[in-house]
């Protein structure tokens, strides 16, 4: 086991989803929604996946939980396929990555109490007295700044933050090395987002947590995040350090986005990029480059030739106006 | 001085539960005004009142609800001395409404002529064909490609930025003087939002639109708006001109607001958190509804309700520290 090495590594990890019509269900078209793509998650470190709905970002991370089985490609965890693990082995994967999710109040089961969601994950992996029980469960709520009283209460006695506290708890149960955090503030009201990110943020620095975070928030994805990957349509179009791509995007998709994101001030002046038109279907998505139906610098080359991931100014980016070599 | 298109006067709306026992005061002393071609931004976490706040100016709140006092004095006529059947000519023909959802705001057995011609026929009885050419054009002026075809499709057959790009559409078909618009781009992806609000933009131009912005979002408001709103548990805390707000805000809560949203100038700052949970409306705090979450809490705040403290040209905050020692 590497030690120094990625803690998740994906390499051109595909997933496709048959779209199955007519009398015997024949697949008749497959739905790209992750193609290809590759990235690495450091120990300790926040990746975040930033793009639009249907760009992929949540198949990616139902990948990384293993909900789906990739369709191509592979991901390796510490160093390990996860493709060669045994019964033990995934068992001891699916430990270590643990899930926050968007809605806190789909999340939890309204007829359990504190105690039992938190303590659920536990008693089914690990076997622990009743005293061994009760410590941790104080201490998983200390952890996220709950009261001792709340593991007697139900999930509607609480506020949405506070219930995104307690999924945190419950993803925290089994000391997980890497936590996948899908939208986990996007439910919640203005003044508690601050309240969950800074948790986090203490989170990991606390456990030496790693976090896949996904969010159409640039800036809170900007804020959370060491590295990013921008994706469109089931592809990473630009990735590489956070503050690096969200001070100077290169690739025009993530530009229109950046753009696109709204001011913090009335005085922040930013270049309007007004993107035509939407996101075109994953069934068919065109040729070239993803991108070129709605790029305002669009070039011939890029309709026929579909761009690589090419190394510019200290991050990678997939588009024709860096690749200098033809 | 001619008087303000919208004027709001001491408004409040409660909700009564059946047997009169609990009050929930959803909107309480809220007063503004509004001009032609203005727009202001009501900003606010869930549950403080925004939405009720729109839903009174248009009176069309659900029966639980009785506006106890105030007025709202729209082109210079009381709306709240109005008859239900005078109310139903003003909505959709003078002051229109943009909700959250379009695929809840649109009805999914009628087709998009139909849907955007119909206040037309009603409001300005035209006939079909005429109301049906005013459509194709309205569809074309909110950037609708080949609206010739598309007044015969089905809302399911548009994406979610065209449904509410129709909506749109339909608000503006007689050339109302508010627009009022309920998170109008909270369901739309990053990139269509920015389509959105730059469409909007240019009807209010042309239209010479007023526009109220319901919204939990500061960035929208920066876009946005002239006026911001700041609404805390019923209440209006602070209101005042954007630039104004965003660089000298006087009341806590905003203050603390604006400082809790991450920048992308500046991401690896700490967030400044509001701790606590915006009040139970039912039984709010006594004093200042803010003083349990407020850093700058004086004695004061804990027994008396802070009137509205003049700071400037209209703008006015509700805070024991702006007004006089």
């Amino acid at each position: 086991m590497s030690t120094n090495g990625p803690l998740l590594e994906a390499r051109d990890l595909t997933k496709l989803f048959p779209v199955k019509r007519g009398l015997f269900n024949k697949a008749q078209d497959m739905v790209r929604a992750v193609d290809g793509i590759s990235f690495t998650i450091s120990p300790g470190q926040t990746f975040g996946l930033v793009g639009e709905s249907g760009c992929g970002k949540t198949t990616t991370a139902k990948l990384v939980l293993l909900l789906e089985q990739p369709t191509g490609g592979d991901i390796r965890f510490q160093g390990q396929d996860l493709q060669t693990l045994d019964g033990g082995g995934l068992r001891d994967y699916r430990r270590s990555v643990q899930a926050v999710f968007q809605d806190p109040f789909a999340s939890l089961n309204p007829r359990m109490r504190v105690r039992a969601i938190i303590v659920e994950p536990l008693v089914t992996n690990e076997k622990l007295d009743g005293g061994e029980v009760k410590r941790r469960v104080q201490r998983l709520l200390e952890l996220v700044g709950l009261p001792d009283r709340s593991a007697d209460l139900f999930p509607h006695e609480f506020s949405g933050g506070q219930r995104q506290r307690i999924a945190i708890a419950r993803a925290l149960a089994l000391s997980p090395k890497l936590v996948v955090l899908d939208e986990p503030v996007s439910a919640l009201d203005v003044s508690i987002r601050a309240q969950i990110l800074n948790l986090l943020r203490d989170l990991q620095a606390q456990l030496g947590l790693s976090y896949l975070f996904i969010a159409h928030d640039l800036a809170a994805v900007a804020h959370m995040s060491h590295t990013i990957a921008v994706m469109y349509l089931g592809k990473i179009v630009e990735t590489g350090d956070a503050e690096t791509i969200a001070k100077t995007p290169k690739h025009p998709y993530t530009q229109a986005l950046f753009s696109a994101a709204l001011p913090t001030h009335p005085d922040e002046q930013r270049e309007e990029i007004i993107l035509p038109g939407e996101v075109p279907s994953p069934l068919r998505p065109p040729t070239g480059c993803r991108f070129h139906p709605r790029c305002p610098q669009v070039m011939p080359r890029c309709s026929a030739e579909e761009p690589r991931l090419l190394s510019v100014d200290g991050r990678l980016a997939a588009c024709h106006l860096y690749d200098q070599k033809s | 001085m001619a008087s303000p298109l919208l004027q709001v006067k001491d408004l409040a709306t409660h909700f009564v539960s059946a047997r009169g026992t609990r009050v929930v005061r959803a909107v309480n002393e809220v007063s503004f005004e509004l001009d032609s071609g203005e727009t202001l931004g009501i900003v606010g976490e869930s549950g403080s009142g925004k939405t009720t706040l729109a839903l009174s100016l248009l009176r069309l709140l659900p029966p639980a609800a009785r506006i106890v006092s105030g007025e709202i004095l729209f082109e210079g006529e009381d709306l709240l001395k109005k008859s239900d059947v005078e109310m139903r000519r003003i909505r959709g023909k003078r002051i229109a409404m943009i909700l959250q959802d379009p695929m809840a705001s649109l009805n999914p057995l009628f087709t998009i002529g139909d849907q955007v011609a119909e206040p037309i026929r009603v409001h300005e009885h035209a006939k079909r064909a005429n109301a049906w050419s005013r459509a194709r054009d309205l569809l074309k002026a909110v950037r609708i490609s080949a609206p010739e075809t598309r007044v015969n499709e089905y809302p399911h057959q548009m994406s979610g930025g065209m449904r509410q790009r129709i909506v749109g559409a339909i608000a503006i078909s007689c050339e109302p003087g508010l627009l009022i618009a309920d998170e109008p781009t909270t369901s739309l992806d990053v990139t269509i939002q920015a389509q959105y609000l730059r469409l909007l933009r240019d009807l209010q131009r042309t239209h010479h639109l007023a526009m109220i912005f319901i919204t939990h979002n500061l960035g929208i408001v920066a876009k946005m708006c002239d006026y911001v709103a700041v609404m805390y548990a019923g209440r209006i805390v602070e209101l005042g001109p954007v630039r104004r707000i965003f660089n000298a805000p006087a009341h806590p809560y905003t203050e603390a607001l604006l400082a809790s949203i991450p920048r992308l100038t500046d991401p690896s700052q700490r967030l400044t958190a509001i701790e606590g949970q915006p009040p139970d409306l039912a039984a709010p705090p006594p004093g200042c509804a803010f003083h349990p979450r407020c850093p700058k809490m004086i004695p004061r705040c804990r027994e008396e309700d802070p009137p509205g403290f003049s700071e400037a040209d209209r703008h006015t905050a509700r805070c024991w520290l702006q007004g006089p020692q």
